[in-house]
């Protein structure tokens, strides 16, 4: 166990930081520990935190995703034309929502990897293009959900939130599993050193191709989740949450230079970052100081993990 | 300007002609003096914070407090000038530079002495500016003037030429000299090919990262005060549309986002390419939708031209 917590030192960080956060904000929203509350506050996480895993999965292989967002949006207006009608049409229409995010990812990726242009320059580039086809799809806000359905996926179940079921879901029916395989273990060597997971053997553009497919996939899937909770279409969503997808996998601490970190860590930092925003609401600061608190905090919780640096006993490990 | 004037850094410029020409086919007064000024006088705008995000990417790393940079140095610029003290009139602009300077100095102490990624940190500079920003304003927008100096630097023009495009050149001019014929510009480069290398041939890596950073500061709240003095007025989130588009001109005027390569030159074709583009596709009325789609589209054609032209090179 105690390994265990060494090995995983920053998913266990981020973990308990998130669990002292979340006992405030129960702590003090004036209706409690209630499913009700706990459903709200999970769904809101849990947008975010989809969105997190994606931009996870660009950035342990060494590169940023700046689309995150315009394929949330796209996918959001693809959502709302496809989410209603038949029983078979709405579970095609998910399949399709999430293969459309996929797509987006692909297309960065092939870009990338054949083009040989740097991530954070691609994904900025076809973001523009992804808002443009969402905004083509809805100009302004509007569609539908079924709504069957959003409440089946943003309710509880047995009185647990839905949105923490599909976490943990996430986690042991996908995350466990896939760290393991050769594709998993394939993204930490590609983002430790492309060189050395060159020289044995492994397909890096392969590698690098199916990381930026699964950050599209996982965009894909955030936008559908946004879906349920909003029953909208909305192409207007991007900009917020490419920056809080990069703000919260650096605070589940993945490491931006690649090869560190995992989807846990990412999803317990999106969560953190969520619920920092939940307990502002409820803490009595004037609306207005909000922004400020919730900028220092952030600021707070990156500088002290950046505070690593101030026990480096040799100036040269600053440089890694 | 030995290495300042690449193949890379012309392309934009291509790009410019190709996109008078193209534009002048549709819409004839394309052509025309007027509007040709008009666009370099806005494109000092975007490219007063290209020239500072240059600094920052040649060093390998990227500044995204730009957009409450410059939100924050209008609201203060206006709001010395709205008091009509004629005291605090006249220092709006350097009070502007100062704060500038001041929160490029704050990003550099987080990237040069605790080590956290600039692309993080300058991200939680931003959102502190801008709680700050709504703290004061109170949610709306700011209350505040231009002096006439800001009107005139950026609505001005001398010789037909327009006040903010000849700042803007020749802050580039001065900037650019000290890129390429100083100590500080060597070491700016050489950090960003390999920032341990440069440390231990004895360069005090932090002090370059200060300066530089002060610099961005400073072209992002000049370019702020500009803005200010265009609109006659401070706006919230007058800075958001403009981060992507900085960063964009940076890269197509041949900067490497990975830092060490590169230079301003490319970056005032980026910047006037850019411009030109978005000016050229409302000119022709097409919508926002497939503005954005062509936006991006040429863009990565742009992109990718660069790099397989050295493809075919190598």
């Amino acid at each position: 166990m105690l390994d265990y917590m060494r090995s995983n030192r920053r998913e266990v960080i981020a973990g308990l930081v998130l669990i002292a956060l979340l006992a405030t904000y129960l702590g003090t929203h004036p209706r409690g520990a209630s499913t009700y509350v706990m459903t709200i506050w999970a769904n809101q996480c849990l947008i975010l935190g989809l969105a997190a895993c994606a931009q996870f999965f660009a950035v342990v292989v060494r590169g940023i995703d700046l689309s995150v967002g315009a394929v949330m949006a796209l996918t959001n207006c693809i959502a709302s034309y496809l989410l209603d009608g038949s029983a078979s049409g709405i579970a095609f229409g998910m399949v399709a929502v999430v293969a459309a995010g996929a797509l987006c990812g692909l297309l960065n990726g092939v870009i990338i990897v054949f083009g040989r242009i740097q991530p954070i320059v691609v994904t900025l580039a076809t973001a523009s293009v992804f808002i443009g086809i969402a905004l083509l799809l809805r100009p302004t806000p509007g569609g539908a959900v079924n709504y069957d359905l959003a409440d089946a996926m943003t309710l509880d179940f047995l009185g647990i939130p839905t949105a923490l079921v599909i976490t943990a879901v996430a986690v042991v029916g996908f995350w466990l599993p896939f760290r393991r395989t050769g594709l998993g273990l394939g993204l930490y060597a590609l983002g430790s050193s492309e060189q050395a997971a060159f020289q044995s053997g492994i397909d890096t553009r392969f590698i690098r191709l199916a990381a930026f497919t699964l950050a599209g996939l996982f965009g894909g899937l955030a936008g559908l989740f946004y879906s349920f909770v909003t029953t909208t279409g909305d192409a207007g969503i991007a900009a917020g949450f490419t920056l809080n997808s990069i703000a919260a996998v650096v605070l589940g601490g993945v490491l931006l230079r690649g090869g560190v970190g995992s989807l846990v860590g990412a999803l317990a930092g999106a969560f953190i970052l969520k619920t920092i925003a939940s307990l502002m609401f409820f803490s009595g600061i004037p609306s207005l100081a909000q922004p400020l608190f919730e900028g220092l905090i952030l600021a707070g919780a990156i500088a002290i993990g950046g505070a690593d640096v101030l026990r480096a006993r040799n100036k040269l490990e600053v440089y890694s | 300007m030995r290495s300042a004037i690449t193949l890379d850094s012309l392309m934009p410029f291509f790009g410019v002609v190709v996109l008078i020409l193209a534009g002048s086919v549709f819409f004839p007064q394309v052509l025309s003096a007027g509007y040709l000024t008009q666009q370099l006088q806005i494109a000092a705008f975007l490219g007063l914070l290209a020239t500072g995000a240059t600094i920052v990417i040649l060093l390998g790393h990227i500044d995204l407090s730009v957009p409450w940079v410059l939100t924050g140095a209008a609201i203060l610029s206006t709001a010395l000038v709205g008091t009509g003290n004629p005291v605090l009139s006249a220092i709006a602009v350097p009070a502007a530079l100062a704060f500038g300077a001041l929160i490029g100095v704050i990003n550099a102490m987080g990237v040069a002495i605790l080590r956290i990624p600039s692309m993080v940190w300058t991200l939680a500079v931003n959102s502190m500016l801008l709680g700050l920003a709504v703290l004061n304003t109170g949610g709306f927008n700011p209350k505040g003037q231009s002096s006439p100096l800001m009107v005139a630097m950026a609505s001005g023009d001398i010789l037909g030429l327009p006040i903010s495009f000849l700042v803007w050149i020749a802050i580039s001019l001065i900037l650019g000299y000290v890129l390429t014929r100083t100590p500080f510009g060597r070491y700016l480069r050489s950090i960003g090919f390999n920032e341990k290398a440069t440390f231990l041939s004895g360069v005090s890596t932090p002090s370059v990262l200060f300066v530089a950073f002060a610099i961005a500061g400073m072209c992002s709240a000049l370019g702020g005060v500009m803005l200010a003095g265009y609109a006659n007025q401070a706006y919230q989130s007058m800075g958001d549309p403009f981060l992507l588009p900085t960063i964009a001109a940076v890269v197509i005027g041949g900067t490497s986002i990975l830092g060490g390569r590169g230079g301003l030159f490319g970056t005032i074709g980026g910047a006037l390419f850019i411009t030109l583009l978005t000016s050229i596709l409302s000119v022709m009325q097409i919508d926002d939708a497939w503005r954005n789609i062509i936006f991006g589209v040429i863009i990565l054609a742009m992109l990718l031209f660069q790099t397989l032209r050295k493809g075919a090179v190598a």
